[in-house]
């Protein structure tokens, strides 16, 4: 699956899409890949605070519990209601319908300290070979 | 003449329907003498909103139903009993007899925890004994037996290391977590208020000794370490990782989850650990079925003894023992009464049954997981190739190029005849195949489990599908996990109302 160019990506697997005063965060296709089958997201409700850095909400899978971190420092709007029902989008659509929150960005230059896709492509790829080593 | 023959339900190889799916009208399985007071109108007594018609569905038949039911249902169970049971981490040794013989001698299995403690000398005696052998047997000072299982042992311990922190003025903010720690462990830390920092293992899957020097600073409380690890390794450098905390006047958790490899060998508290939980349903053989249950006492060095969950177990003039209610500085109590008292008893019949024989068990099995290793080793992919302890973790990177997983091996190994190991775990292993089969084992029973896993690494490599859509052999096929988590299926509902049927 390509990574989408005018996104941005943390070395945790997270990816975020500015879109005027708000962003969306997601998590990679290469993270959903690890993670196997999504069975439940726990999200942050709206007014929440997001921390750089911390965690913010957990994907749950059929092999484990993972927490998700904030890509940046912003107050979520929304969170992806249909994950409730439909947690599976996150496996079959991580870069669009499996997206987790909207967020209004305290600071959208911290976007700039995190990897492009050309960058995240040559981060997973230096990862599996290490893996496989 | 296409009619089907029904034929009766053979346990052994049918399956058992739900015990909602046998029930008809008016059947019971009990029998109660004719009222012999005046009946009292239940909404009345409770208010009419308690009162409820009836419950839909529930089932309704005969005694014998019943036990043939559930008796059906409890074959269709694996246990140590029935053969090996190689789940890593969880220690599934044999529960020997005589523990449970012990257990329901008279004096001990009809005592009452109300029971005035003149006449509760002789329990009061074997939890005593008990903790003196854990103490003896990880070298603290001293031990609390009330927490439950492994986990509340754990929650136990780190209350202890705030209340400790906090009688120094400050609780601190952090616990150290090794990626190879056992994962309940971040768990514990973040519902005792700590925030955690994981600490990544250096190559060989040693805790990385230069970046936990870097990382442990005022600010942190403890560094929670498994040993020997979730890859079955020993850590090496122990004393060291002691001292660096305790320069900075941090402790060292230890979780014992992995006591079976070093029992009656090395003592904890020797090698620095200021505290740390005992699994007794895994290293002192009592039962883990049922939901337990399970007991974790929590040895401690003498700087957090005062803060032991009361009541304390004292013994007073004559040799006579108080459990003293009373303790300034405790946490508290962090069970009811003395603990799973019962589990205490079994686990102390086991160690006196071996008295200094629990070397020989550590060292047994020890060398089953090494034999079991240097069998499979190459067969299955070692990803760290320090000498293993009381287990082996191997990975499914041979067979994942053939798209077989651990997993798929695991439900391959229940065609074999065996529990599988432990999938996916710990998870710095991509696909680990956790493999501990305790001293119980034979050397046959040895090779019996290595011969499965050489022939199934065969058809792996040869007729993958056979592994991947395993298992065959049992009542019920591959099941459908990711579906049962996503769409639950939480309760039984009759197909037809029965309302409607009996209309």
């Amino acid at each position: 699956m390509a990574y989408p160019k005018n996104y941005r990506y943390t070395k945790e697997h997270e990816w975020i899409s500015v879109d005027g005063p708000l962003a969306t965060i997601g998590i990679t296709d290469y993270a959903q890949h690890e993670l196997g089958d999504v069975v439940f997201v726990e999200l942050p409700k709206p007014g929440a605070k997001l921390e750089t850095g911390k965690s913010f909400g957990t994907v749950e899978s059929v092999k484990a519990v993972s927490e998700i971190y904030a890509p940046a420092a912003g107050e979520v709007i929304e969170s992806n209601a249909e994950l409730q029902n439909t947690p599976e989008k996150i496996n079959t659509d991580p870069h669009s319908s499996g997206w987790l929150v909207k967020v209004r960005l305290t600071n959208a230059a911290e976007l700039n300290g995190l990897m492009d896709a050309p960058a995240y492509e040559a981060y997973i790829a230096a990862k599996s070979t290490e893996a496989s080593a | 003449m296409n009619k089907k023959i029904k034929k009766a339900s053979r346990h052994t190889s049918q399956n058992e329907g739900l015990i909602f799916e046998k029930s008809s009208p008016g059947k019971r399985a009990f029998e109660l003498p004719p009222l012999d007071v005046p009946a009292a109108d239940p909404a009345k007594a409770l208010g009419v909103n308690h009162r409820r018609a009836g419950i839909e569905g529930f089932p309704e038949v005969s005694e014998i139903e019943v036990l043939r039911h559930f008796t059906r249902l409890s074959t269709w169970n694996y246990a140590i009993d029935l053969g090996m049971y190689p789940l890593g981490s969880c220690t599934m040794k044999y529960n020997p007899r005589v523990n449970e013989f012990v257990a329901r001698l008279d004096g001990i299995a009809t005592e009452h925890p109300y029971q005035p403690q003149e006449l509760s000398q002789g329990c009061l005696k074997i939890m005593r004994l008990l903790e003196k052998c854990l103490l003896e047997i990880t070298g603290m000072d001293a031990i609390t037996l009330q927490p439950a299982a492994g986990a509340h042992g754990e929650m136990t311990g780190l209350m202890l290391i705030r209340a400790y922190l906090e009688k120094l003025g400050n609780p601190r903010k952090k616990v150290l977590i090794p990626d190879s720690a056992h994962g309940t462990n971040p768990a514990t830390a973040v519902i005792a208020g700590y925030e955690v920092e994981n600490i990544k293992s250096e190559s060989h899957g040693q805790i990385d000794v230069d970046k936990l020097r870097d990382l442990v600073t005022g600010d942190v409380a403890a560094l929670m370490i498994t040993n020997p690890s979730t890859l079955g390794i020993f850590e090496q450098r122990i004393p060291e990782i002691a001292e660096i905390l305790h320069a900075k006047g941090a402790l060292l958790y230890m979780d014992g989850a992995n006591m079976n490899a070093l029992t009656g060998v090395t003592r904890p508290g020797d090698l620095g650990v200021d505290l740390m939980h005992l699994n007794l349903h895994k290293t002192f053989s009592t039962p883990h079925g049922g939901g337990g249950p399970g007991a974790g006492p929590v040895a401690m060095k003498k700087i957090l003894e005062p803060f032991r969950p009361v009541p304390i177990l004292v013994e007073k003039e004559g040799g006579r023992l108080a459990l003293e209610p009373v303790r300034p500085d405790s946490i508290g109590r962090v069970k009811a009464f003395s603990g799973n008292f019962g589990v205490l008893v079994r686990a102390l019949a086991y160690i006196l049954a071996y008295g200094p024989g629990v070397r020989q068990a550590t060292e047994d099995a020890v060398l089953n997981a090494n034999y079991i290793r240097k069998h499979l080793e190459g067969v299955y992919e070692l990803p760290y190739s320090l000498p293993s302890m009381h287990e082996v973790v191997f990975s499914d990177a041979i067979q994942k190029k053939n798209g077989v997983s651990t997993m798929d091996i695991a439900k391959r190994l229940i065609d074999y005849g065996f529990h599988p190991y432990t999938t996916a775990f710990p998870l710095i292993v991509a696909g680990a195949m956790m493999i501990e089969p305790t001293e119980s084992e034979s050397k046959e029973e040895c090779d019996l489990f290595i011969d499965a896993m050489k022939s199934i690494a065969v058809e792996a490599a040869t007729t993958p599908e056979i592994v991947k859509t395993a298992p065959h052999t049992t009542r019920v096929r591959r099941l459908d996990e990711v579906g049962a988590a996503r769409k639950p299926v939480l309760r039984w509902k009759p197909a037809v109302p029965r309302s409607e049927a009996a209309d």
